[in-house]
């Protein structure tokens, strides 16, 4: 008995001084792709969470700030490894990551079983916004379908009739299509499936010249779409058949395309141009520290430290009680990035407002993209109807 | 599918195969005269394409960016092959791979913290920016036949210098029986150091000609290194005009399959069914052809002489 007493005591002493320490600061683990091609996404996200850090005063919630960013490289099995160290030897308060979606389906589990929260600053497949949704997932981005469904209903409202489709052949380019046919009910005239990371688009180009369009809907992220609109503007197309896009054209690829891509359109929830004050400061901000035009990206990483740092004012800066801090995060509100009081669903993905943009040089001669019209509002993706919580 | 887009699809088969020529030349070289395994040929190409948007940035003019490109991407070449790859010609296939791999791991990664992982921009020149129209609503750029035309000197010079002069005399001959010429009396050494610091100029030349159409970024050499080397086994390794006709055959297997495979699958399968099927073909054809050009004639179709 006399040995319970002293082990529950010195247990007791360990965990008011755990407790001591975890009051003073929250620690974060931050994954993203930071090597290989895809580096320039997680980059951009890093830096804006960062951002979004500093504009906080090194604090989250009034807890100082303790960020460890690591690199899944984009591979689910480092991405795995890297996030069990980050739970079980940093101990971390909550994880925010990734980028890609199959390493989110590869490291949702482990941070879920560790009771920890996940906030995702991309990647939002649609497992995690059905069926699998779980309480410890919450996101400041979107449901991978949104920018699809976006383009799809603009080109349906745009009274476009016939329309191409392209993107790459894997699962992503499939459910890109998908997502673009959900809320278009016009004629696809092709549906062409190239190879991923292909380098001369020549030949679908010809292809989609021949077929005369209304439109042309893409969906080649990276490389592959620097060069497909390079390629589509050099052959003549850009001002002729209208090109709607998905994470094809954004403030990533924008310094590689240029004056290619002005005029071409994208599906988004965020433009730097958005006219508010929250997303004015962060973009003067940002180009003045990195010294580049904030994509998507970044805006997704600055508003999850803006979250993280509304829950535990929420939670009142207990995030020791993982279930009070779980529930903070349902309850939290800020003014985001995107001009309103951000919202949850229940199943943790944003009911948000959702535009067209386009690409333009602005008056600096930088290159960004600009809201053109609201294609959604409120828009909820088309999975939360499956996710049993409340 | 009318004539003119057949014929349209066939000028970009081939402008695609110039394209893989210009990378596979200097592969081909290297590994046919060397025997050496180069997979760090890709970085050399994407060295080539970032070197010469740098020099635009700092000229502001094409032509000049592209020598001062060509002669860095020398110099690096022949800085690489003192530090490194000179110590590795005795050394077996593997040792080469796993060293030259780590070559590409490096300069990967490198360049992204040299010049950003954000992809750049190189545009074409003026005088060359225009476009000729192919069929109706289809422009075709002037660069591309630049690049057509670039590669086709290419292919002339190299077979002129390999087949005409002295020092292609004793490249032949040390791809031969290296260890016969240097007892006569060649400086073999010294000869390889040519080779391959032309091999990397060459890979730097067409990183410099693709610039212009393409995403210049941080592991563009490594999609382009495979195709490349699928040219050259169908080609005939170290075989200057099986590395030029096994491009050319690759750019037009690749790019008609990717045309017609889904319009073809058609005939016989339904539309949503071909659209499925049509892409996965196309994307294996290269690699079917390959197959079937090992089993039939396993040195290639144009093999070297003398191997």
């Amino acid at each position: 008995m006399r040995r319970f007493l002293t082990t529950a005591g010195i247990a007791g002493a360990f965990a008011l001084a755990a407790m001591g320490a975890q009051a003073q600061s929250v620690k974060v683990g931050v994954m993203l792709t930071l090597s290989g091609p895809a580096a320039v996404l997680g980059q951009h996200a890093r830096d804006g969470f960062q951002l979004g850090i500093k504009h906080l005063g090194g604090k989250l919630g009034g807890l100082t700030a303790d960020v460890i960013v690591v690199d899944d490289e984009l591979k689910p099995d480092v991405g795995v490894q890297k996030v069990q160290a980050l739970l079980e030897r940093d101990k971390v308060d909550i994880v925010v990551g990734v980028i890609f979606s199959n390493v989110m389906m590869a490291i949702a589990k482990p941070v879920f079983d560790a009771n920890t929260i996940l906030v995702s600053p991309n990647a939002g497949p649609s497992p995690l916004a059905g069926a699998g949704c779980s309480p410890w997932f919450f996101s400041t981005a979107w449901q991978n379908d949104q920018n699809h469904e976006a383009m799809g209903k603009y080109a349906q409202d745009a009274g476009y009739k016939k329309v191409v489709l392209i993107a790459p052949n894997y699962q992503a380019g499939k459910d890109s299509m998908a997502g673009f046919k959900r809320n278009f009910k016009g004629e696809i005239v092709e549906e062409i499936f190239n190879q991923v990371n292909q380098l001369d688009f020549a030949a679908e180009i010809a292809k989609i010249a021949s077929l005369k369009p209304d439109a042309v809907f893409a969906f080649e992220p990276g490389g592959m779409g620097v060069n497909f609109v390079k390629q589509y503007a050099q052959a003549g197309l850009a001002g002729k058949i209208p090109f709607l896009s998905a994470f094809t054209v954004d403030e990533t690829t924008l310094p590689a395309t240029q004056d290619a891509a002005v005029g071409l359109f994208a599906g988004a929830q965020w433009a730097p141009n958005m006219d508010n004050p929250v997303s004015k400061k962060f973009v003067a901000d940002f180009e003045k520290d990195y010294g580049k035009v904030p994509a998507l990206y970044a805006a997704q990483g600055y508003d999850a430290a803006l979250l993280i740092d509304a829950a535990i004012k929420v939670a009142g800066g207990k995030i020791a009680d993982k279930a009070v801090l779980r529930d903070a995060f349902k309850k939290a509100s800020f003014a985001s990035i995107r001009g309103a009081p951000f919202k949850l669903n229940t199943n943790g993905f944003p009911i948000q407002d959702v535009y067209v943009v386009k690409a333009v040089k602005r008056a600096d001669g930088k290159y960004a993209t600009e809201t053109v019209a609201k294609v959604f509002t409120n828009y909820t993706d088309a999975y939360a109807k499956d996710c049993p919580l409340k | 599918m009318s004539t003119t887009l057949f014929i349209v699809q066939t000028l970009n088969g081939l402008q695609l195969g110039v394209l893989l020529f210009l990378i596979a030349a200097g592969l081909t070289l290297v590994f046919g005269v060397m025997d050496f395994i180069n997979l760090a040929h890709g970085v050399q190409y994407m060295l080539g394409a970032y070197l010469a948007v740098t020099f635009y940035g700092l000229t502001g003019n094409f032509g000049y960016a592209l020598v001062l490109a060509l002669i860095a991407a020398l110099l690096i070449g022949l800085l690489v092959e003192a530090l490194v790859f000179r110590h590795l010609y005795e050394r077996d296939h593997l040792d080469q791979v796993l060293a030259t791999f780590g070559v590409i791991l490096f300069v990967n990664e490198g360049v992204k913290i040299v010049w950003g992982a954000a992809p750049r921009n190189l545009p074409m020149p003026d005088f060359f920016s225009g476009s000729v129209p192919l069929m109706d609503g289809l422009n075709y750029p002037v660069w591309r036949l630049c690049i057509i035309a670039s590669g086709l000197l290419v292919a002339a010079g190299l077979w002129f210098v390999v087949t005409k002069t002295r020092i292609g005399m004793r490249i032949r001959a040390g791809a031969t029986n290296a260890a016969m010429v240097a007892a006569l009396g060649v400086d073999i050494r010294r000869l390889f150091t040519i080779v391959f610091g032309f091999g990397a100029m060459l890979a730097g030349f067409a990183g410099v000609m693709v610039a212009p159409i393409l995403s210049v970024e941080p592991g563009m050499g490594d999609s382009v290194l495979i195709l490349a080397f699928v040219v050259i086994v169908i080609g005939g390794i170290g075989s200057i005009r099986g590395a030029f006709l096994g491009a050319l055959l690759v750019g037009l297997v690749d790019t008609l399959g990717r045309s017609f495979a889904t319009d073809l699958f058609r005939l016989v399968l339904d539309t949503s069914a071909a659209r499925q099927v049509g892409p996965a073909v196309a994307s294996m054809l290269i690699y079917l052809l390959m197959a079937l050009v090992l089993l039939l004639k396993p040195a290639g179709l144009f093999p070297a002489k003398g191997r």
